[in-house]
Order: structure tokens, then sequence, then C-alpha cells
């Protein structure tokens, strides 16, 4: 019988043909902690007296909050350093970035790998081929201690992506129609498996990073892209890591993408989501621009692209915080940051920013956000009834610019 | 008596303890106290061990924050019923100690502040008059169970139930 792409890895791990719906116990290739579980992560091993089994498979990211915002964390911090010296353990520190975009930068996580992370968002991975998946702090410790994890095999769901994007639309754009069509619990223990078809394959590695990252917010245990098109000349992919034709998936869904326009999600569920022209008007208090799922250069760049020779309106706090220090550096490079700077942009440390609501950004009760990140639940960034409004790095840039919610080509018409 | 807590659909773990909140962000010793304080500002006050909370579909959505179920485990619940699980609250839930139940019917019928008694092994409900049977939790989970917790159950054996 045929194998989804999650079936063909964790039976390549496991050692022997697996199908969804068995538990196996499978090897972990890399184990990523974040800071802000890194002292539950410290506590869990101490319990268990042990320390991790495979040093060089495991890494912690200071990104949740960094730099440090008060003594606690400060000191949380402080813990991370000193204790990745005593165990040998790499630890990347303030300003390196986000966790699943340095990981990827650093090529530890690999076509075929099983990576599991204390970020819901390590469905990432899957961008590359590997099996990224989110776990709390006891998983990540019994992970790192035994270098192992049990797993359910998830059943598929098959998500075709075909065509071009038109002028003006996003791999974001495309990733919120996938949540709106799965639910936000569609695709719950499952894997979304993507097959990027008819000039779809054009993707970029960067792009498919955000097709898989939010595959999380339809429930989903991993989100594996199908190797293809750059990723075959970047990576070293197995010649085993394809599904079969004749895998059977729980549920397919297709997208157009010639057909999509630009969208946002709005408060307080991911998956309401609507077109741009739905709810352009509302006034906006601060954009922020950045996260695993929106802060590489070519995000940067797409905003650049619309805030070249504009200035943000008066009322508006512009944010923009790159994924990671390559990410600011490339920047810094081809002159995108000066274009940000000269619209009236704030650039933040690389790392997670003000998307958890701890600092950076902090909403006020009653302001609205537009962001390129991945969550608008109530209170997310702030105050409970503040509102997030999720769009991709365009229409944050042209709303930023307006002062209201809207895209670049409303922007056109405006000024012409 | 154990009373419920009722919560409704896609509560998340944004709602169940807010990123500020974080253990690293206050404390380890005060994150609990902040469990639902957008939601339901009282939770944290008026909760006592051993009781239980309901929730509707797609229960724990959201970030992997395994602090979210911790701050309930110390504030002293046990057991969680509802009609359906994000997968990693699921796993922390487990991975805790704390029994995950599913039930469309029971969620249905109980009310919040309805007094109750739960047996988590045989997963029997009584309220009042009134018997629930709620599906017993899986094999792995009685086995880490009887442990404690997973984490129990891997220091003691050295492997993962079932293994």
């Amino acid at each position: 019988m045929g194998q989804t792409l999650a079936e063909k890895i964790l039976s390549h791990k496991a050692g022997r043909p697996v199908g969804a719906g068995e538990l196996v116990v499978v090897e972990v290739d890399q184990v990523m902690v974040v800071d802000s579980i890194a002292g539950s992560f410290f506590k869990r091993l101490e319990y268990l007296e042990a320390t991790p089994r495979y040093p060089e498979r495991v890494s912690i990211v200071i990104d949740h909050v960094a730099p440090a915002a008060n003594l606690e964390v400060a000191k949380a911090q402080k813990e991370i350093r000193e204790w990745g010296k005593r165990h040998g353990i790499r630890v990347f520190d303030v300003g390196r970035g986000v966790c699943h975009q340095v990981l990827i930068e650093e090529g530890l996580a690999q076509p075929g790998w099983v990576v599991v992370g204390s970020d819901s968002h390590s469905t990432t991975y899957g961008a590359v081929g590997a099996f990224g998946t989110g776990m709390g702090a006891t998983d990540i410790a019994l992970a790192a201690a035994s270098g192992r994890t049990w797993l359910r095999v998830p059943e598929s769901v098959k998500v075709v992506f075909r065509g071009r994007l038109p002028k003006g639309v996003t791999a974001k754009d495309a990733a919120l129609e996938m949540v709106r069509l799965l639910t936000a619990e569609g695709a719950t223990y499952m894997a979304v498996e993507i097959h990027l078809l008819d000039g779809a394959e054009a993707l970029t590695r960067g792009e498919r990073m955000t097709l898989a990252n939010l595959t999380v917010e339809a429930g989903a245990k991993a989100g594996l892209v199908v190797p293809s098109g750059e990723i075959l000349e970047m990576y070293r992919v197995p010649d085993w890591l394809y599904p079969d034709p004749e895998a059977r998936y729980a549920k397919e869904v297709e997208i157009d993408l010639s057909a999509l326009t630009p969208r946002v999600s709005v408060p307080f569920y991911v998956d309401n989501v609507h077109e741009v022209a739905e709810v352009k008007g509302k006034r906006v208090d601060q954009v922020f621009i950045g996260t695993c799922t929106n802060g590489r250069i070519e995000d940067l760049r797409a905003a650049a692209e619309v805030l070249r020779g504009r200035k943000v309106a008066p009322w508006v706090r512009l944010l923009v915080v790159p994924a990671s220090s390559q990410v600011l550096e490339e920047a810094a490079r081809d002159g995108t940051l000066l274009t940000l700077l000269e619209a009236g942009a704030t650039i933040g440390t690389p790392g997670c920013g003000p998307c958890m609501g701890r600092h950076m950004g902090v909403l006020a009760p009653g302001e609205v956000c537009v962001s390129t990140s991945n969550r608008n639940f109530r209170g997310r960034m702030g105050a409970p009834d503040a509102e997030i409004y999720l769009a991709s790095p365009r229409v944050a840039a042209a709303s930023a610019v307006a002062g209201y919610l809207t895209t670049p080509e409303e922007l056109e018409e405006v000024h012409a | 008596m154990p009373r419920v807590w009722k919560f409704g659909d896609q509560v998340n773990t944004d709602d169940i303890l807010p990123g500020k909140y974080a253990p690293f962000m206050v404390g380890e010793d005060r994150f609990h106290l902040y469990a639902f304080a957008h939601l339901r500002p009282e939770f944290a006050k008026e909760v006592r061990p051993g009781d239980i909370l309901v929730f509707g579909r797609n229960a724990g959505l959201g970030s992997s924050r395994e602090y979210a179920p911790e701050a309930l485990k110390r504030l002293g619940v046990r057991a969680v019923i509802a009609k359906s699980y994000a997968r990693i609250f699921f796993r922390n839930l487990v991975n805790l100690g704390i029994v995950p139940f599913e039930s469309e019917e029971v969620v249905d019928a109980l009310k919040d502040g309805d007094e109750v008694e739960l047996d988590l092994e045989s997963g029997v409900l009584v309220r009042g008059e009134e018997r629930f049977a709620l599906r017993p939790p899986p094999p792995f989970l009685l086995e880490a169970l009887k442990e404690g917790s997973l984490l129990d159950y891997y220091k003691k054996h050295g492997r993962f139930p079932g293994e």
C-alpha cells in the first residue's frame, strides 16, 4: 500500500513500515529549546538525573524575549548560557534570531529528519522536508535525555497549490487561505502535506516556510512540503523522500494560486480569514513586520517596495523585527533597511519581537495592530481587547502608510 | 465536593496562561496565579484542588507552552473533559499526569458550578443522582499515571510505556 510523506519519514526512522494510527518511538535528529521554557527543560532533566544523550543534537535559542525585558528573564537567560557551557550545548544568543529561522539557516533541519521543538511553529521545518513538530517541556526534556520521542503516526491532509501567485499576492495570503479552508481544527493530529504543482514549485524556501509555519494554525502535527524547486538544489534530498502516488489521505484540498487575492485574518481566530477588501478602512495604531512567519529578507524587501518614497501615517508605529541577524545584515547591505528607516520604521533586535505580548510593542486597551505574525488570539499582544489583524508584509506596509487597513494597490489609487 | 469550571470552544493556551505571565517572566513560584487572567480573572483564586475543567472543541490550541497546563496542575486540577483537544495540549496534559477525558455528551450535560465526583481510573462521573461514563484513559496514560506522570515513569523504568 502507498505511503504518505509522514509515513515515509517515520517508517524510515522506525526501521520498519509503519502506517497512520500506530504508536512509534523514533530517534530525533535535532531537539530545539527556546528561552521561555529552558528553565522547565533544565528542571526536568535534573529530575531525570540525565543530561542530553547527544549534545550535538540539541540547540537552545534565546529569542522569545531577547534582549531580556526584566530581571526574571535576565536570570533565566544567564542560566541558559552557563548550562550550555557546562554541557557543551550550542546556544544561539540574543540577536541571532527566531529559533526556526536560525535552525534553517544553520542547516540544523534537513530533508527526512525528525526535529522536535519547544515551540508550536516547529512545523516550519517541513519547508525543507523535515518532520518538524512542536512539543512541551517534558517531551523536549525526554527527547534530549533519551535521543528519542514517541509519536502516533499521523493521518495526512493533502493540500495542493497550483499555478503562480499573481503580482501583489504572497505566500502569506496562500497560507491564510489554507487555514481558512482547513479551519483551526481541520488538521488536528494530522500532517498537512503540501504539494506544489503547475508553477507553484517556484516558491522559494522562505515562502515554503511561511506555508509550513501556518499549518499548525489548522492543528497540524507537521506541515510537510514535498521537496521540489530550489530545495532540490539547496539540499541533498534522499531519494525515498516522496509520497507514493497511491498514498491515502484523510482529506484533499486544492488552492489555485493564480486566482488568489490579498487575505487578512480577523480577530480573535486565525481561521477567520477574509479578503482585505472586506475589512479595509479599519484604523490602525501599530504595524508589526517580522516573526518566523514573515520576517525574512524577501518579506522586508516586499515591505520596502511599498514604503519607498512614502511615510508612515503620523498616528502609526511601524515596528520591523528581522527574523535573524543574517536577514538584518542582508537588509543593511542591499539598502532595504534605509528605505524602511526613511519611511519611519523602528527596527528591533532579531527575534520574536512583540508577537507574544511580552515586550517591544505591547498593545494598549482598544488598540489595533496589523501584524505579519501567526496568531491573533485575544490578549496575545497585550490588552485583552486589543485587536490583531494578520496579513502579508505588503498589506502591513500599505496599512502603515494609510493609517488604516488597506492594500498597496488601493494606496496607488488614492495617491494617483 | 469538586466543582465544574466550564469554558467554551477554541480556548487557546494564551487564554489559559497569557504569554506575559510565563514562569520566566514572573517567577517559577507565581505564574500559576495568572491562570485564565484575561478570560476568567477570579479562577486562580477560587479554584480548589480536585476541581474539573470542562472545554468545548479544540481545547488548548495554539502555543506549545507546557506551563499553561502546569499552572492548572499547580492549582490542583487533575482532570479535564473536552469535546476535542489540540494535539500539543493533549500531550502536555498526559505528560503532566492530568487526565484528558473526551466526550461531547458529558460536556453538553455539565454546567458551570456543578458539583461532581469523578473517578480518574474508571471514568465514572457522578452528579447528584446522575451517573455518566467517560471512556477511561488509554493504557499508555494509565501506566504513566501509576507512577505519577510520564516523567516519573521514564525516570523509574528508563523507557516509555509499552516500549
